[in-house]
């Protein structure tokens, strides 16, 4: 179990270790927006094979938030992990899509970096929300989780076949998220050497599809990164910021935006401004929740499973 | 409410608080609501002191486009004041939401 982000530290030798001790009984496939499921052995061949990489996806913990929205953003923090700890396997690794804390504080880094730690995985990985750069151009979020990351904190790591990419796209924000010259020259390189066939993942903490730009809700200069990808059979695209579930596919990309483990956002432009949302007494956990990803060889897309919190 | 860390060095002419700050009186305050500065744009003579009031559940900064003022983050009911000593037209945002925008004006 580490707390460290360490991009370069998981090799494929660890991955087919880990893979030694998965027993899938049940396969969600995500095929045109719809979860399908599979007992393993029912439907063909492909749901019979065990997943090369599974890992599981929070987001938006909020950590420091106090409105009525989520009294206690601490306790559904830490139900998030013990669900997570309870999936029944040891997920290859976990990735906290931002907003780990609320404001930047070194109290909330440290809080949030602590309780990471107390997930049951080899590797925990990171991408900053705009919540964790409010003042500092993300300084405090790098000295807390930016050991092996390159530029302002982006990375990448291959993993049973997969290339993950972390990219950082809260910084130098105009209107929109905002990934820079540094960061496209580097995702352009990142992937320049790779097979197209090679499964493509990428973290960003605001969607990298315009989901509702007026509030901010998607990255200015995206087009331009996921021209990058264009070539590839399957690109990923895994994010937070938006407090809910939604996904879209667009040519060879699927975006998938995670729900939060701290309070609910209203859907695209449902009110005046992305307020957090109270819900009524006993309601709230239903609108929090963690995500299970996993990847099969053979198979061109990854499979999803969103969970409402327990 | 927590500490905030931005609030140990806040510019020289800049204050920063939590809550109970003294309400500006006249035509200095700016107050934040559902994501937009009210007023959006504040005419205000040299050497004014603006302050600004988050009244949202979510935290807001104010941050001057040329870099020249920038507030740490504003939690619900926080405040945060700049003092302008140069006339000139002052286009700021909140980092956190970039998407909102104000500009204070400062006259001779």
């Amino acid at each position: 179990m580490s707390t460290e982000n360490d991009p370069g530290g998981m090799t494929r030798r660890q991955l087919m270790r880990h893979s030694a001790w998965f027993g899938a009984a049940v396969v969600l496939t995500v095929a045109g927006g719809e979860v399908i499921s599979h007992v393993a052995g029912s439907s063909g061949a492909a749901q019979q094979a065990t997943p090369a990489l599974r890992f599981a996806q929070i987001s938006d913990s909020h950590i420091g938030f106090k409105g009525p929205a989520n009294t206690n953003v601490t306790d559904t923090f830490n139900h998030a992990i013990g669900q997570i700890n309870g999936l029944g396997y040891t997920p290859d690794f976990v990735i906290h899509t931002g907003d780990l804390t609320h404001l930047s504080t070194p109290d909330q880094f440290d809080q949030v970096k602590h309780m990471l730690g107390e997930l049951n995985t080899p590797h925990v990985f990171t991408v900053p929300g705009e919540h964790d750069s409010t003042d500092d151009a993300g300084q405090k979020y790098r000295q807390a989780f930016g050991a092996g990351t390159r530029g302002d904190g982006w990375y990448s790591f291959d993993v049973a076949g997969v290339h993950v990419i972390g990219l950082v796209n809260t910084l130098n924000m105009q209107k929109l998220g905002h990934l820079g010259a540094d960061q496209l020259e580097f995702v352009e390189k990142d992937v320049a050497g790779l097979s197209s066939d090679t499964p493509i993942i990428v973290f960003s903490h605001i969607p990298l599809f315009a989901m509702y730009p007026d509030w901010g809700w998607g990255t200015e200069d995206a087009a331009q990164a996921l021209s990058y990808l264009k070539r590839f059979s399957s690109v990923t695209c895994l994010n937070g910021h938006v407090h809910q579930l939604f996904s879209k596919t667009e040519g060879n990309v699927t975006f998938y935006s995670a729900t939060t483990t701290a309070y609910p956002l209203p859907a695209p432009g449902q009110g005046p401004a992305p307020k957090p949302v109270t819900l009524p007494a006993g309601k709230l956990r239903d609108a929090l929740g963690i995500r299970e990803v996993s990847y099969t060889k053979g198979q061109q897309a990854l499979a999803l499973k969103d969970q409402k919190l327990t | 409410m927590p500490a905030m860390s931005g609030m140990a060095s806040p510019p020289a002419s800049a204050s920063a608080t939590t809550a109970d700050a003294p309400v500006p009186q006249g035509g200095t305050a700016v107050s934040i609501s559902d994501f937009k500065f009210n007023p959006a744009t504040l005419t205000v003579p040299v050497g004014a002191t603006v302050t600004w009031t988050n009244n949202d559940e979510e935290p807001h900064t104010i941050a001057a486009k040329d870099g020249s003022f920038h507030s740490p983050g504003m939690d619900t009911h926080g405040t945060y004041s700049f003092t302008f000593t140069t006339p000139g037209s002052y286009d700021y945002m909140c980092s956190i939401h970039p998407f909102m925008t104000g500009t204070v004006v400062v006259t001779k």
